[in-house]
């Protein structure tokens, strides 16, 4: 399995990256070594084997319904590029 | 351009936010309506590092759900990330449920008491466990054009319950809707508030038009921010005919344009156009390494089932055929919840009278409820109390626009049926002398003996206002009944 250049791209956008041409052309190269590299598995029989689901043979950690405190907005704020007193700010929103 | 019959198909997807304490993943509560971001952790802010772990109280309301809609409960189920970027999902994936959800194959009936449509079996396609996301506000005032995000709701379980295009009208969907939270509130696993958010609804609609040369489909569009029953009907109905009108101008049939996202304009009433929907397949959806599946057993979907009670599709045929009331009467007293059909449960086997009992609560108490906008909780007068009016009107001492007046009475008094009758002097003429009374008007009224004789039977009802006038406290019916048999052997 390959990768072109539009892949890249594509792939590039659904994560918000921007790259210029030559960031992209070197991008190319080495998902298409990855890709190359993660398809060796592809030589295995996997016919009989179930699909895991999770890679620690572990299931039902599950919690109580019971409330522990919040941060207090102040640092749960304090992160943000921007903000109010009340709320982050981000660029507008279209739509609804 | 001439004009072709259609069907509308309709397929709903419901968000039901479950009445935990906390979050799906985090122990943050989940109460509406506090102050913006005063309920976030670094588990649904999306802080590196931070572990969520599932709330096992969601886990089983979404499973008494499901069991309630009749579907499946596979063994395994996992949650996976559902990648996209949206200010008010912080972490940039919503952690939902792809290929093992943890319910599938169900269906929910509907039936219409004023024949709008035909009973219809709504089959459901899956229920899964998902995490609700932040809130924005477009700040109008402030202009700058920055939205406000408040993180309070990020994190918040949602079940979806995903229908198959089953519907065929608008009415059709609305009753789905309304049945389905009917069905939510008897199993006390949601609030159910459309205003607040707590029950949601999206709608993929399009059209089958039967043209000269066969039937054709018209692109499938979803339609959002349906916020009320009447919404929903109304969306409906519009995007169909925008949909017919659309098609005659452009004949573009599905599969030749992407899907579409329209949003409803409760103001407005239209839908408008939102942006293009994403393929299914760029959300990216894999599993979520950070949470660990989930495994039951047979005998804990036992005990999940064991924990639901009747629920309304049954209430409604046992009052029908265990308690002879009429499907109207039933739908009524179903569809006011759980706490008023124990109530007349209890007013019948306490009152000896199903039908009576029917009446009164379907009348004269969802009269004074739907008045004074309370629950059934805080109604005045208790099952027992009622019974005991109701069985005096049995017993033939009270008639029953005398026992509104008692009725009336007792709202605002704590004292039992036969006290208020004392109170109200009410009291019960004696049978010799009401006959004696009916004999001395049908002698006095010659005209009217006559009217009855040639078939007239209504013509009685002028002896029994003369009667009253007579002895107020006198029983029309009983006046009636007597005064007919004496014309009668005459």
């Amino acid at each position: 399995m390959s990768l072109t250049r539009q892949d890249v791209e594509k792939v590039a956008l659904l994560a918000r990256l921007k790259f210029d041409e030559d960031a992209l052309d070197k991008m190319t190269d080495h998902m298409v070594q990855i890709i190359q590299y993660v398809d060796k598995l592809s030589e295995l029989d996997t016919e009989d084997v179930q699909p895991m689901a999770h890679a620690l043979d572990i299931h039902n950690a599950l919690a109580d319904d019971e409330p522990r405190p919040s941060l207090p907005r102040e640092e749960a704020l304090k992160n943000a590029p921007k903000r109010d007193d009340e709320c982050f700010r981000v660029p507008a929103v279209l739509g609804e | 351009m001439s004009e072709f019959s259609y069907e509308i198909v309709i397929g709903l997807e419901v968000h039901v936010q479950l009445k935990t304490k906390t979050k799906l993943f985090c122990r943050c509560r989940t109460e509406f309506g506090n102050p913006p971001n005063t309920q976030t952790c670094p588990v649904c802010l999306g802080m590196p590092g931070s572990l969520p772990v599932m709330n096992k109280k969601a886990y089983f309301l979404g499973m008494r759900t499901a069991l309630a809609l009749n579907c499946g409960i596979p063994k395994f189920t996992k949650w996976d990330r559902k990648n996209y970027f949206y200010p008010d999902l912080p972490k940039g994936y919503q952690t939902s449920q792809f290929d093992l959800p943890m319910s599938e194959e169900g269906y929910l009936d509907i039936k219409s008491t004023k024949d709008e449509f035909e009973p219809r079996r709504v089959r459901i396609i899956r229920a899964h466990l998902e995490e609700d996301a932040g809130k924005s506000m477009h700040d109008e005032a402030a202009g700058k054009g920055d939205s406000r995000i408040d993180l309070n709701r990020t994190g918040t379980p949602l079940l979806e319950i995903v229908s198959y295009p089953d519907m065929r009208s608008a009415a059709e969907a609305k009753a789905y809707m309304q049945e389905l939270r009917l069905l939510l509130t008897y199993l006390d696993v949601s609030d159910c508030n459309m205003q607040e958010g707590s029950l949601r609804c999206d709608a993929n609609v399009n059209l089958h038009i039967t043209t000269d040369d066969g039937v054709i489909a018209t692109p499938i569009v979803e339609i959002k921010n349906m916020n009320s029953f009447r919404s929903v009907e109304r969306g409906i109905e519009y995007e169909a005919k925008r949909q017919y009108d659309v098609w005659q101008e452009t004949g573009k049939v599905l599969g030749e344009l992407p899907k579409q996202t329209r949003g409803w304009d409760d103001s407005a009433q239209v839908t408008r156009s939102q942006r293009e929907k994403e393929e299914s397949a760029d959300y990216r959806y894999f599993p979520c390494p950070d949470l660990v599946p989930v495994i039951v057993t047979d005998q804990q979907i036992d005990e999940v089932r064991q924990e639901i009670g009747e629920l309304p599709s049954a209430l409604r045929e046992r009052l029908q055929n265990e308690f002879g009331l009429t499907i109207y009467s039933a739908d009524v007293i179903v569809n006011q919840g759980l706490s008023l059909v124990e109530y007349y449960l209890e007013l019948a086997a306490a009152a000896g009278d199903n039908k009576l009992a029917g009446n009164w609560v379907q009348g004269e108490v969802l009269r004074i409820l739907n008045d004074q906008e309370i629950e059934i909780e805080d109604f005045p007068i208790d099952a027992g109390r009622l019974a005991e009016l109701l069985q005096l009107i049995q017993t033939g001492d009270l008639d029953s626009s005398k026992a509104k007046d008692v009725f009336a009475a007792m709202l605002t008094s704590e004292s039992s049926a036969a006290d208020v009758v004392k109170e109200l002097g009410i009291e019960k003429v004696d049978e010799g002398a009401l006959e004696a009374l009916c004999q001395v008007l049908v002698e006095r009224n010659q005209r009217i003996v006559d009217d009855v004789k040639s078939g007239n039977e209504k013509a009685v009802g002028a002896l029994i206002g003369q009667a009253k006038k007579e002895n107020p406290n006198v029983n029309p019916g009983q006046v009636r009944q007597i005064c007919l048999e004496i014309i009668n052997n005459l």
